[in-house]
């Protein structure tokens, strides 16, 4: 029973409403942004993490976070994008904490001149797929896993939002807190780092695909 | 036109505008660039077939399970509208409508309390002063003005077309009401500076201004235009500062201090503002 999911009666009852609610002290009225927004924050958060555990911390953490911020929000803005944002930041973050954890060599994370973060990471040995994704997406998939998380977190970001939740440049400059230019190129870079490491293995079938989808 | 660069084709993929035609038309004399393209089309289109597990129906409900004994009590007080972000919609949701009117109606009220004290006979020492009384009478005008000046911002900023179609938006009932207020407020602004309030003087000039732009605006405005009062509202924060001299005045009112002997608090406040 979805009590809380928007119907007839609550037709009404818009995120900015809720907002303003929960302002004024109705926390449950926060209930109905959380499920309304959780399955499209944790599909962008999936597709950043990589990983099912990780993903659901950061919507967690995403609505937490978003909650705490929320007399900082401006109304006339989407809530669904601001809770977005707040989670591919807080993907960043935890994916970069993640990479630290997973180093072996404690370096530290060093900027380019346009903000994203260096690919300090490439170096590091791959961990062996786990049985679990081999089973469910085959082996192209876990390639694609692996190409991805060899991203930086910024190009990981832009990637994910740009090609996963179509999201504009301005929103991507604002998710990594850099310039309109910056963002472009992080995004540039990470279709060219992927092109490099899986157009072997998905040239053949990617043309055929491409051909009987525009035919 | 030379190759395209392989930024250009991936911003192509995209569908950005910049250069598509010229694109296009190389793509088309290109076998080259043609194949280069299908396969950024074939690798992104591989990679959307990632899959994403389903986290299932009830996801957004075990999200708030297990973030809810997490979410700290949020204070509420019916006064708390009165100084958060002058800069949000927030300021024109329908609880915060509902404050400014409860206030509108303290101020009334405390008016008329004012008045029949004022009429209640010589056995108070305070009906005794009438200055005190003529300037407490005062302070609640204008309190009472700034109250429904605000609830004509407030319901500007709440109007809006009634569907995605609609071209026009009618504001002729806000421009009445602005125009009725502009006398008022050139009244009590001529008066303020007499009395030496300059703070309140000041704040009654910049919402003569606002009344000004509101008067003057078309009957019928597009959306855009709409949205352009608005954003002078906004930009000026003049309900932010209407609402709090207002409350500064409604302390005064009530507890019948003058301008000369304004509450700590109220006058800290109006200071800010």
């Amino acid at each position: 029973m979805n009590r809380m999911r928007p119907s007839v009666e609550t037709f009404m009852e818009t995120d900015a409403v809720a907002v303003e609610q929960t302002l004024a002290g109705d926390r449950e009225a926060f209930r109905i942004l959380v499920e309304r927004h959780s399955r499209n924050v944790y599909r962008l958060a999936y597709r950043m993490t990589g990983n099912q555990h990780d993903a659901e911390e950061v919507v967690q953490e995403a609505f937490l976070r978003a909650y705490q911020k929320l007399s900082q929000f401006a109304a006339r803005a989407n809530f669904g994008t601001w809770v977005y944002r707040i989670a591919a930041n807080y993907a960043i973050d935890r994916m970069r904490q993640r990479k630290s954890e997973d180093s072996n060599r404690a370096l530290p994370a060093r900027e380019t001149e346009d903000g994203a973060e260096m690919d300090l990471m490439s170096t590091v040995p791959d961990a062996a797929p786990s049985p679990e994704r081999l089973a469910q997406s085959g082996q192209l998939a876990v390639q694609m896993r692996i190409a991805l998380r060899d991203l930086t977190p910024a190009e990981r970001t832009a990637f994910v939002m740009r090609h996963w939740g179509g999201s504009g440049i301005e929103e991507i400059a604002a998710a990594l807190n850099s310039s309109a230019s910056a963002a472009k190129n992080t995004v540039f870079r990470s279709v060219q780092k992927l092109r490099k490491a899986l157009e072997p293995f998905v040239e053949q079938r990617g043309r055929a695909r491409v051909m009987g989808t525009e035919l | 036109m030379k190759h395209p660069k392989e930024e250009e084709l991936i911003a192509y993929h995209d569908g950005e505008a910049g250069g598509r035609e010229a694109i296009a038309k190389h793509l088309a004399d290109c076998p080259e660039c043609e194949a280069e393209l299908a396969r950024i089309d074939a690798l992104l289109a591989a990679l959307n077939n990632i899959p994403v597990p389903e986290p299932g129906d009830d996801y957004g409900q075990r999200v708030w399970q297990q973030i809810s004994p997490r979410l700290p009590e949020r204070r509420s007080h019916w006064w708390d509208f009165l100084f958060s972000e002058p800069n949000s919609l927030a300021w024109f949701a329908p609880r915060r409508l509902a404050g400014a009117g409860a206030i509108a109606a303290l101020v009334l009220a405390a008016f008329i309390v004012g008045r029949i004290t004022k009429t209640g006979g010589p056995s108070t020492p305070v009906a005794l002063d009438t200055t005190k009384v003529r300037e407490r009478i005062l302070v609640m005008a204008v309190g009472e003005h700034l109250g429904r000046s605000e609830m004509v911002l407030v319901e500007l900023a709440n109007s809006g077309p009634q569907n995605a179609g609609q071209k026009q938006v009618n504001i002729s009932g806000e421009q009445r009401r602005a125009e009725d207020l502009l006398e008022e407020n050139r009244l009590y602004r001529q008066t303020a500076l007499e009395q030496g309030d300059t703070a309140l003087a000041g704040v009654l000039d910049e919402l003569e201004r606002v009344l000004l732009d509101v008067a003057h605006s078309p009957q019928q405005v597009t959306p855009t235009q709409l949205e352009g009062i608005r954003q002078r509202i906004e930009a000026r924060g003049i309900l932010f500062k209407v609402r709090v001299v207002g409350k500064d005045l409604q302390q005064r009112g009530e507890s019948g201090n003058t301008p000369a002997q304004p509450s700590g608090s109220g006058k800290s406040e109006r200071n800010k503002v």
